[in-house]
């Protein structure tokens, strides 16, 4: 039977997905994407391999994507994240939608028809501010780990509003907020709304609202204030960090099956 | 056949190279040949000056050229340590930084510089970016600085506008009859007007060749080849440049060859160049098979209003009737027009941080011109000359992810 592979080279990380030709992830990887964007392809298409028991030669078509999408020498073809965001999407949720993938270094919004087709897309400008850039640097700031943010933030009891658009003049305001008491789940959660604006302010939302990426994999309330800026239920698929990977996977199986030509 | 990213230079660029290298000469020996130097906006009254028998010179040109050799990016801190926000344009930035640290790439030609102003004339229809550039200059050297006051975002180009700017044009014929020395021969600014309007009716037949399909020409080799019609309209040379050129590019549509091998797409630019990358763009999308068919910005140096019979009344028509200060109903007509007359599947927006005045995006065009058209748009955020406003990844993957979507069918 043969597999399929995406592997998606991101600003922060890597992620790597093998699908069977159903589409079920028989195997996931994730490391950090480091300096050195073959290697890391390669270690988590090994680690990915070695998990599923599969050999290299299985894979009947692999395709990259992310910011290191140039730079996996083993891959079929390129696409960008948009696209592969935008194609893992669809595979769980059909109909018109509107997907927003909040990354470590860009938010995106994507526009599908009714048939999956793109019908228009928008990135973040050259800022730092809606991304999970921003939440790293406010982690730092408040000298915590990222992974704390979420669940500090979930015990928030009080709004504090975070007003800048720019993350150095937002880690200053938050240390006027510490110098005038505010408590630190609060800000977090100030710093949570900062980023849910920032997407708020990129484009209007058409049909289902569909949210991936990592930022959303390890932020769950982040995927609650939105729904609720937007005023609508926001759909989370499985794997959130991994789709950009796995649309790249399902873009290899279209490859292979129907010996589609891709950029 | 050839790699679609190869390069396909058109045979003419060597004599264009030729024409611009005199322009820059004669612009240099103005002063030993005693002639008058005048600054001028890239649509301020060119025509005016040329007949006086000024010495012509354009500093956006000179922007242009920061913009493309990079050296902006180095220029640009200093005026703005000086007082010049980052956020007002670049060109000015980047020419005034220039003028600070006496750095110019004339210097790679062999001229000290850009050629000191006796006078300095501008018209305000593109931008107050233009008059406060000049200003500066007018104090530094202590010389005057004239110009016109085009009202902006005019709908209806009436009689009340092309009297007021024919107005103002002719009151600057006693000041600088009095900077130049010599009176104002109005048949020479008759026949300046004839080749300045033979020159921008070639030029337009140059960019016109693109409606074909295959285009045998690219936007970005029209912000190459724009260069006598900015600073050469009223020039003879320019008329012979173009000829030469138009003669080219119809034998290339004869033949059918494409500028971008293998088209697939055909795109408009709208907005200003991004001056230091316009290489790696032009590269991108060769290696994508998309042709960035045309441009509002190479197409704003076309003046079929231009008339020898009425001097003063044609200019001003000519120089308000420019798409830069026209109204946002004008320009969305005029792009559903240019998007038709080019046969394009899609518009890239260039939103040019340093200028609004040339960024088409902010006021919802995209968003109605694609409702109305159907062409899909996208933006990328940029600058003419500040690199630092520019994420080259960013653009790389907008543009990629564009013509994926286009690809879709
Ligand atoms: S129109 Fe724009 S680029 Fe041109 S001079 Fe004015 S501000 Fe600068």
């Amino acid at each position: 039977m043969p597999y399929f592979c995406g592997v998606d080279i991101g600003a922060s990380a890597a992620k790597l997905v093998i699908i069977d030709e159903s589409g079920r992830i028989v195997a996931k990887s994730l490391r950090r994407s480091g300096v050195d964007y073959a290697d890391v392809a390669e270690r988590c298409l090994a680690e990915a391999l070695s998990a599923a028991g599969l050999e290299r030669g299985q894979l009947a078509a692999s395709v990259s994507t992310g910011y290191g999408r140039d730079n996996v020498p083993w891959a079929d073809a390129r696409r960008t994240e948009i696209a592969c965001h935008g194609q893992g999407a669809w595979f769980h949720f059909r109909g018109k939608m509107t997907v927003i993938d909040i990354g470590a270094q860009d938010s995106k919004v994507i526009h599908l028809d009714d048939d999956g087709r793109r019908t228009g897309f928008k990135m973040n400008r050259k800022c730092a501010a809606g991304t999970g850039s921003f939440l790293e640097e406010i982690a730092l700031r408040l000298d915590l780990p990222v992974s704390a943010l979420n669940g500090l933030a979930e015990r928030s009891t009080k709004e504090v509003t975070l007003g800048s658009f720019c993350t150095v003049f937002t880690a200053t305001e938050i240390l006027a907020r510490i110098r005038a008491g505010e408590k630190v789940e609060d800000i977090v959660k100030g710093a949570f709304r900062s980023v849910v604006k920032r997407i708020l302010e990129m484009d209007t939302v058409d049909g289902a609202l569909v949210m991936t990426g990592g930022v959303v994999a390890h932020n769950p309330l982040l995927v609650t204030l939105v729904a609720e800026a937007f005023g609508r239920q926001a759909l989370v698929p499985p794997e959130p960090q991994h789709v950009g990977a796995f649309g790249a996977a399902l873009a290899a199986r279209e490859r292979a099956q129907e010996g589609k030509q891709l950029c | 056949m050839p790699s679609p990213t190869e390069r396909k230079d058109l045979a003419a660029t060597a004599k264009m190279k030729e024409v611009m290298g005199k322009y820059y000469m004669e612009l240099m020996r103005g002063r030993e040949e005693r002639r008058k130097t005048a600054w001028c906006t890239s649509v301020g009254p060119a025509e005016l000056l040329r007949a006086m028998g000024f010495n012509v010179y354009f500093p956006e040109n000179h922007g242009a050229m920061l913009g493309a050799t990079r050296m902006a990016t180095d220029l640009i801190p200093l005026a703005n340590a000086r007082g010049f926000s980052p956020d007002v344009c670049s060109y000015l930035t980047s020419d005034i930084g220039s003028y600070l640290k006496g750095e110019s790439p004339f210097q790679k030609m062999k001229m000290p510089g850009p050629p000191r102003a006796d006078c300095l004339v501008y018209n305000t229809n593109q931008c107050r970016d233009v008059k406060d550039w000049f200003q500066f200059y007018a104090r530094e050297w202590g010389v005057p600085c004239l110009g016109i006051h085009t009202p902006r975002a005019i709908g209806e180009l009436d009689d009340s506008i092309i009297e007021a700017v024919a107005r103002q044009t002719e009151a600057l014929v006693k000041p600088l009859q009095e900077v130049a020395g010599t009176k104002l021969d109005p048949a020479r600014l008759k026949e300046t007007l004839d080749l300045a309007r033979r020159c921008t009716v070639l030029w337009k037949a140059v960019l016109d060749t693109a409606a074909n399909v295959p285009a045998p020409i690219t936007f970005f080799d029209d912000t190459i080849q724009m260069g006598p019609a900015v600073v050469l309209r009223g020039h003879p040379d320019a008329i012979a440049y173009y000829e030469v050129l138009l003669a080219e590019l119809q034998s290339r549509v004869a033949g059918k060859v494409p500028a971008v091998e293998g088209e697939r797409f055909r795109i408009y630019w709208e907005g200003m160049p991004i001056w230091g990358k316009l290489r790696d763009l032009a590269t991108q999308f060769a290696a994508l098979r998309a042709c960035v068919v045309a441009s509002t910005y190479c197409n704003s140096w076309v003046f079929e209003d231009l008339d020898p019979s009425d001097p003063f009344r044609s200019m001003a028509r000519a120089y308000s009737n420019l798409f830069i200060c026209r109204s946002e109903d004008y320009k969305e007509k005029y792009l559903e027009r240019m998007m038709a007359r080019f046969k394009v599947d899609g518009v890239l927006y260039h939103d040019a941080k340093t200028c609004p005045n040339n960024s088409n995006n902010r006021y919802q065009m995209p968003q109605r011109l694609q409702q109305k058209t159907g062409k899909p748009y996208l933006v990328v955020n940029g600058d003419l000359n500040d690199l630092r406003l520019y994420s080259e990844e960013q653009a790389r993957t907008n543009v990629e992810a564009f013509v994926e979507q286009l690809a879709q069918g």
